[in-house]
């Protein structure tokens, strides 16, 4: 498939800090770096897939980007308009065209509203379409999700995750936005279920021309759903690039190991695994230099000291490792 | 020393049901009917999605049923060849820790978090093994040097929140070997945990396995970590066995609609699928199963019979046993071709 080089995203050195206080005077004695200087671009129509271990700040940098979270340094540019710094009313009306879907089905839809109502809210406060108009839009959007039209008088806690999933999507649609984010938007449902859901959010994106940035830990779902992939760890991009590429060719350590870590449903291909010692280190006191020079095997002097910025390898890939850039 | 008879199989189960009792008089069948064993130093893996009865199963064989609601209504559960059914809770206690010991998905819950992690592994060593808590705290120290802790003598003055969930994995491992088990259960262990250390827990429970000569039941709903450590492998679903297979066997021919539906839902990072399978509806509760195949109302190749009676759990061949009426001698005609030869697979450049 062709793509169309059309920017829809920039992010450009994005930041976002969490201060940690402590002492009687509950001071700010240090800073949780939970996006550090990120730069990715995201263009018309793709999936970007974000993948990265619990703690690499994949699901901040989704909500700083859709400033769910306030950024501590950077820019994110949408359509060509610096949507980083405005005020928070203003931010509304952007929010038509950037809509969110979460992981947690049972957390993320309030128990007390209908169905109709929650997917109804945000063309209320978005107030841009009469009564009738809303709830015919109600129903059409259940249809597209595959939900009969009754189910809009029903309350969350009759339907089971995978159709709670399905309102959720349903509810990011009816603004229709141009750019969604899923953050881990089938890693609580079954896998029968997982199924039909990405194969909805695939539907839906051909229809309603959609872009997304697919973010989650499975790297198989991500596989599946992206165009292109970037590896996060400890708030840094440590490879992105086409999935192909990412995939079968892998250059980051991290997404070498990280990919042999996989277990793969089949018995004949047992691999060989790169094992990674040691766990992430904390992000409040991340390790000098290349952050994953601690549990890195090529790991050398040069990493300890110097952080390796992303760097072009062709087709696309680019990688944030010294072994690309001249060795130690 | 008493001298244990050796029976065939390490665990047998023969025919357990356990069902739950509900408000209006409802009974939700969560396990119903399952038999299966699990031999000397073999890895079974019990494998479903939730709501499959999967670790209902498994709370069964160490008899931590809550009653009520539950109830083992049915069956036998032979450990070694002595029953455990009709056991004491004092006689059970014993068995539990002992001759099993078990391991669960999240270590933060199961483990107690206001005790040092030494003095839970002393604990049970000073219940079970009649250990002084000198002799007890050395034997802790040694065994979390075995789960690969290099500072094992400070680990055992540390609380549980101060581990990450990896190392509280491992502490956890180190607990359920103290005593020395015969069988190891595994439910979920390592969901909870990123991939990087989800393979080094596997790989642990593998040393483990070998090191003190146990057996492992695995509870997963993951196919991948199926493949990577069991060897023989039984599919759940509705409180049923609906096939059971050795591993590989499993994974290169697998023959219920079920369990080809699985596996064609998962995307493979190997190789590339354009449009994954799935298998419409949801698991029905264990309250309002269907009659007949409790598979049928989801199954593409349901047919009449299917929604009239149940199957049985009936040998396809000498390692491969399937409760499906598409295999039974007398019901689908000259077999059935399996799922996954529909899936068009496109290899990425």
């Amino acid at each position: 498939m062709e793509q169309t080089k059309e920017k829809l995203l920039e992010v450009r050195n994005l930041k976002k800090y969490f201060p940690v206080k402590g002492g009687i005077l509950q001071r700010t004695i240090g800073h949780v770096k939970a996006v550090d200087d990120v730069s990715i671009d995201i263009y018309k129509g793709e999936t970007l897939g974000i993948v990265g271990e619990s703690g690499s700040g994949k699901s901040t940098l989704g909500r700083t980007i859709l400033r769910l979270l306030d950024p501590t340094d950077g820019n994110v540019i949408f359509e060509g308009n610096d949507i980083s710094s405005i005020r928070q009313g203003k931010m509304r009306q952007y929010r038509q065209d950037m809509q969110m879907v979460f992981q947690d089905p049972f957390a993320s839809l309030n128990p007390r509203m209908s169905v109709g109502e929650i997917i109804e809210e945000p063309m209320l406060v978005q107030r841009t379409m009469g009564r009738k108009e809303r709830k015919e839009k109600v129903v059409d959007l259940l249809r597209k999700v595959g939900l009969p039209p009754e189910a809009r008088e029903k309350y969350p806690h009759e339907f089971s995750g995978g159709q709670r999933q399905r309102i959720g999507i349903a509810r990011a649609l009816s603004m229709n936005p141009k750019f969604v984010i899923g953050d881990e938007p089938v890693s609580a449902l079954d896998v029968s279920v997982q199924s039909q859901v990405l194969n909805l959010m695939e539907d839906l994106q051909d229809e309603f021309d959609l872009t997304y940035l697919f973010i989650a830990h499975d790297l198989s779902v991500v596989k599946h759903i992206s165009d292109r992939v970037g590896v996060m760890y400890l708030g840094r991009m440590a490879e992105i690039g086409p999935k192909e590429r990412i995939y079968n060719n892998p250059l980051h350590p991290y997404t070498k190991a990280l990919l042999s870590s996989v277990p793969v449903p089949d018995v004949k291909r047992r691999r060989e695994k790169i094992k990674l010692k040691g766990e992430l280190p904390s992000p409040s006191n991340p390790p000098t230099g290349c952050t994953f020079h601690t549990r890195c095997p090529e790991a050398h002097a040069r990493c300890k000291t110097e952080r390796p910025e992303l760097v072009h390898q062709g087709d696309g890939q680019y990688v944030a490792c010294h072994l690309y850039t001249g060795g130690a | 020393m008493r001298v244990l008879q050796r029976s065939e199989h390490l665990l047998e189960v023969k025919d357990l049901k356990t069902y739950f009792h509900m408000e209006g008089g409802r009974t939700a069948k969560a396990v119903d009917g399952v038999s299966f064993h699990i031999d000397r130093g073999e890895t079974l893996a019990l494998v479903g999605e939730s709501g499959s009865g999967k670790s209902i199963t498994s709370l069964s064989v160490m008899r931590l049923i809550p009653q009520p609601p539950g109830d083992i209504v049915d069956g036998s559960i032979k450990l070694d060849g002595k029953e455990l059914l009709t056991l004491s809770d004092r006689e059970m206690r014993k068995v539990r820790g002992n001759d099993i010991g078990m391991i669960f998905q999240e270590p933060m819950t199961s483990l107690n978090p206001v005790f040092t992690i030494g003095n839970q592994i002393a604990e049970t060593l000073i219940k079970h093994k009649k250990m002084t808590k000198k002799q007890a705290y050395a034997k802790a120290v040694e065994l979390l040097r075995v789960v690969g802790f290099a500072r094992a003598e400070e680990i055992i003055h540390e609380y549980p929140h101060q581990l990450s969930g990896g190392m509280r994995q491992r502490a956890m491992i180190a607990i359920a070997m103290s005593c020395d088990p015969k069988l190891l259960i595994a439910d979920e262990p390592t969901t909870a945990l990123d991939v990087t250390i989800q393979a080094q827990i596997l790989d642990l429970m593998v040393e483990m396995k070998e090191k003190f000569d146990s057996s492992i039941l695995l509870i997963t709903h993951d196919l991948g970590v199926v493949a990577e450590v069991a060897d023989r492998v039984m599919v759940m679903y509705g409180g049923q066995i609906v096939e059971e297979a050795k591993a590989e066997e499993l994974f290169t021919n697998p023959k219920h609609p079920y369990t080809t539906g699985l596996m064609g839902s998962i995307p493979n990072i190997d190789g590339e699928v354009e449009r994954l399978e799935s298998i419409p509806g949801t698991v029905p509760p264990a309250h309002r199963f269907p009659e007949g195949c409790r598979f049928a109302p989801r199954c593409k190749h349901v047919m009449e019979q299917c929604t009239q009676s149940n199957p049985e759990l009936s040998e396809v061949n000498r390692k491969h046993k399937v409760r499906c009426y598409l295999y039974e001698p007398a019901g689908g005609e000259g077999g059935h071709q399996n799922g996954t030869d529909e899936r068009k697979t496109v290899r990425s450049t």
